[in-house]
């Protein structure tokens, strides 16, 4: 089975619901509204054979509404192919998890929620992962400043000399 | 961070961020019934470095110094998987003898951060010698990397399109005699270690992860291997020329610590091969591909033509640029599988880089793998996993 | 010697400036003697050439310059012959920090209570371009410089630096000792430079 085998039997099981099927560079990607993710994902685990979860992330397209892509890579152990997964969300509500399908993604959805704030539904435990306890922003959105910002700039002067 | 529940007859220790076993700045959290670990709680983030945001501010050249720093055991491993998927986005193809320097140097980094995670591995459990031998045979790898770059360890050596540079004369006498030597030291260790009593009873049936567990937790490189599942990118979704050498796929049996040991000693031995034949068998030709708008053009062109003058202005300027899309692209680095997620918008700069790193997702299923066992077991399976804090915090 | 056989220019003749007083090393207004004569003279010289001759690092590896630093003290590039015999992991029984790596912004406080926690008389090298400056990495997670939390006795260049740039460090820091300066933390500087 190909990547576009893949993508045929998405169609052909989901029909409408299958929004767009991009191909770029020997890749094929299938974007789908945010309710249909854990149905999806369970069929390509399950009947399509993509049991390994790569990797979920996000991208933050400032100007757009929806603003965030939330993407999730997978593979086939079976047929050794690479399929990639895109729904279009806004921040506040997030996909609902998919740590059903694969429990790989608790981490990974803790991840994207820790640095774009994208809320994903049901997760048991959505957390800072990488940030401080306290931290307050999403770093990685395109609007969170780019270098240092309210750490104390050194100063060249001595406080006082113990002698 | 999780509030723990602490039971009247367990014991939260913290295993701190600066702890001489845990390989870096990873914090657990175990609850304890006696010496028994109940409940671990990894805490991460203390070595994040944001440079998924710095990524964005730099062009693409620019961020394979980034990824240098990321795994910063295997290094060229990182830069290749970025390369490649920068290539990919692309569209280029690199010449042949590129693609055999990339391997024999990528096999070159896998043992090198082998023997970095063997060392540390066996000065956790007590062998502190085969430390002293580990990092002896790894200053020969990074007396070749300084020969050929001019650094021991942030080479930045594979460039979009091709290399730095071309390989020096030195070079293959200098490999030649590391493959010579190589394989006796190999023997060494296992001497060493592999029939060691006291490291078999450290090891065997510690730290057991099953094979479904270790595929839905999303464990790749000798952790999975360890247990059983024959995954390795090399051989099963080849990239960048490793269709041309041939090798074995090392395989365990239990998925204990011992397993993942065995799977690490012989993968040495088969980069060695892998070296062997890409050296004996190298192409030759350029050592970069000839198109000026990815790689800047030779020095002694730039005074003399116009248009070269130009390519390398837009080039450190403006950066290469991509056409608009997204791209994926993992290779087998030396703890499992490294994937980059490159997407472009048209610009140098890519609009958003992320990095897979496989110690993130064996470091998720470490929990799994230490339930029930007790303290000092801990320390062996943290040091089985071989797990690199930059790759899992970026 | 260059490749082509020119002559590289001297390393002798240039005198090593210390930034923070911006005088040579060694060279400072710090009486080693408080009301002394010959006897204490003699005794503080031999506990300052105690002191430098036996500084035990605690460990403190962060990232990639921990790599270095182990490397710094593995069989090719012994530190252990300078005096630093053994990596102490607790803190309490070391009297160097060798910051090694990026500080993050979340590693921060852990940083500053180890180095509470360490006894008197102690000392920091800052080694690597991170632990200096923030290094290649200016952005939210990574402290511009450890000397914002700590203040540091020698700073040490480099991405990683290699293990002779980190044992020419601890030479001088050694140097330092036995001339008598007193250590950065009992002079309460804040900041870079002066």
């Amino acid at each position: 089975m190909t990547p576009e085998d893949a993508a045929a039997a998405l169609r052909e099981r989901f029909g409408e619901t299958i929004q767009d099927v991009l191909r770029f560079r020997g890749e094929v990607s299938a974007v789908i509204p945010r309710e249909s993710v854990p149905e999806v994902c369970l069929y390509m685990r399950d009947d399509l054979g993509f049991n390994f979860l790569e990797d979920i992330t996000a991208v933050d397209w400032l100007d757009r509404s929806p603003r965030y892509d939330v993407v999730y890579h997978m593979t086939s152990f079976k047929d050794w192919i690479r399929f990639r997964l895109k729904t279009l969300v806004d921040a506040e509500n997030g996909p609902p998890t998919v740590i059903p399908v694969w429990p790989a993604a608790n981490w990974a959805e803790r991840e994207v929620w820790d640095l774009f704030g994208i809320e994903f539904q049901d997760h048991p435990q959505l957390e800072r992962l990488l940030m401080p306890e306290g931290w307050i922003g999403h770093p990685l959105r395109k609007d969170f400043p780019q270098t240092q910002i309210t750490l104390p700039r050194p100063r060249a002067e001595k406080i006082e000399e113990i002698s | 961070m999780v509030t723990e529940e602490i039971r009247g007859d367990t014991m939260l220790l913290n295993m701190g961020p600066q702890h001489p076993s845990t390989h870096g700045v990873l914090r657990l959290l175990l609850e304890l019934d006696g010496e028994t670990v109940i409940r671990m709680v990894p805490d991460i983030g203390y070595l994040h470095t944001g440079i998924e945001k710095t990524g964005e501010r730099l062009k693409y050249q620019q961020v394979i110094t980034l990824t240098d720093r990321m795994g910063y055991l295997d290094n060229m491993l990182d830069e290749l998987a970025y390369v490649l998927a920068v290539e990919k986005l692309l569209g280029i193809d690199v010449p042949e003898r590129v693609k055999w320097v990339r391997v024999l140097l990528a096999e070159l980094e896998r043992i090198s951060s082998h023997l970095v995670w063997l060392g540390t591995h066996a000065l956790d459990l007590g062998a502190m010698s085969v430390f002293l031998y580990c990092f002896r045979e790894r200053e020969r790898i990074l007396d070749i990397k300084e020969n050929l770059s001019g650094v021991r360890m942030m080479t930045a050596f594979i460039r979009i399109g091709g290399l730095m540079a071309d390989l020096t004369p030195q070079f293959e006498p200098k490999v030649r005699e590391f493959l010579k030597i190589m394989p006796g030291m190999i023997d060494e260790y296992e001497e060493l270690l592999t029939r060691n009593e006291i490291w078999i009873d450290r090891t065997r049936n510690v730290g057991i992860l099953p094979a479904e567990t270790a595929i839905a937790m999303g464990c790749s490189g000798p952790t999975l291997r360890g247990s059983g599942v024959p995954y390795d990118i090399r051989k099963c979704m080849p990239y960048g020329g490793y269709e041309n050498f041939d090798f074995d796929i090392v395989v365990g049996t239990h998925g204990d610590v011992y397993d993942r040991f065995q799977c690490r000693m012989k993968e040495m031995r088969e980069s060695l091969k892998i070296v062997q034949q890409a050296l004996d068998g190298m192409p030759e030709g350029p050592w970069r591909i000839d198109d000026r708008k990815v790689v800047p053009p030779p020095k002694d062109e730039i005074v003399s033509g116009m248009e070269s003058l130009i390519h390398h202005f837009k080039l450190w300027t403006e950066g290469l640029k991509p056409p608009v899309g997204e791209v994926y692209n993992a290779i087998e680095g030396a703890r499992g599988e490294m994937g980059y997620y490159v997407v472009s918008n048209g610009t140098g700069k890519p609009y958003r880089f992320h990095m897979r790193a496989p110690s993130f997702y064996n470091l998720q299923a470490l929990p799994l793998m230490s339930h029930n066992y007790l303290v000092s077991d801990i320390v062996a399976i943290i040091g089985s996993i071989d797990i690199v804090l930059g790759e899992v915090d970026r | 010697m260059g490749l082509d056989g020119t002559d590289l220019f001297e390393f002798e003749n240039i005198p090593i400036i210390e930034p923070r007083t911006l005088r040579p090393v060694g060279e400072t207004d710090f009486q080693p003697t408080q009301g002394g004569g010959v006897f204490t003279t003699t005794v503080k010289q031999m506990t300052d050439w105690a002191r430098a001759s036996s500084i035990w690092p605690a460990l403190f590896g962060l990232a990639c310059c921990a790599i270095e630093m182990m490397a710094t003290s593995a069989a090719r590039w012994d530190l252990a012959r300078f005096g630093a015999e053994v990596y102490r992991a607790s803190p309490r029984q070391s009297d160097l920090m060798i910051v090694a790596g990026r500080l993050s912004t979340k590693m921060a406080p852990v940083l500053r209570q180890i180095y509470d926690q360490m006894p008197d008389p102690k000392w920091v090298i800052s080694m690597g371009a991170c632990a200096s400056t923030g290094g290649v990495f200016n952005n939210y997670a990574i402290i511009q410089g450890v000397d914002q939390m700590v203040p540091v006795d020698i700073y040490v260049p480099g991405c990683p630096p290699t293990p002779d740039m980190l044992m020419y460090g601890f030479t001088m820091l050694q140097d330092k000792i036995k001339r008598g300066v007193p250590p950065a933390s009992q002079q309460a500087l804040s900041g870079r430079g002066v």
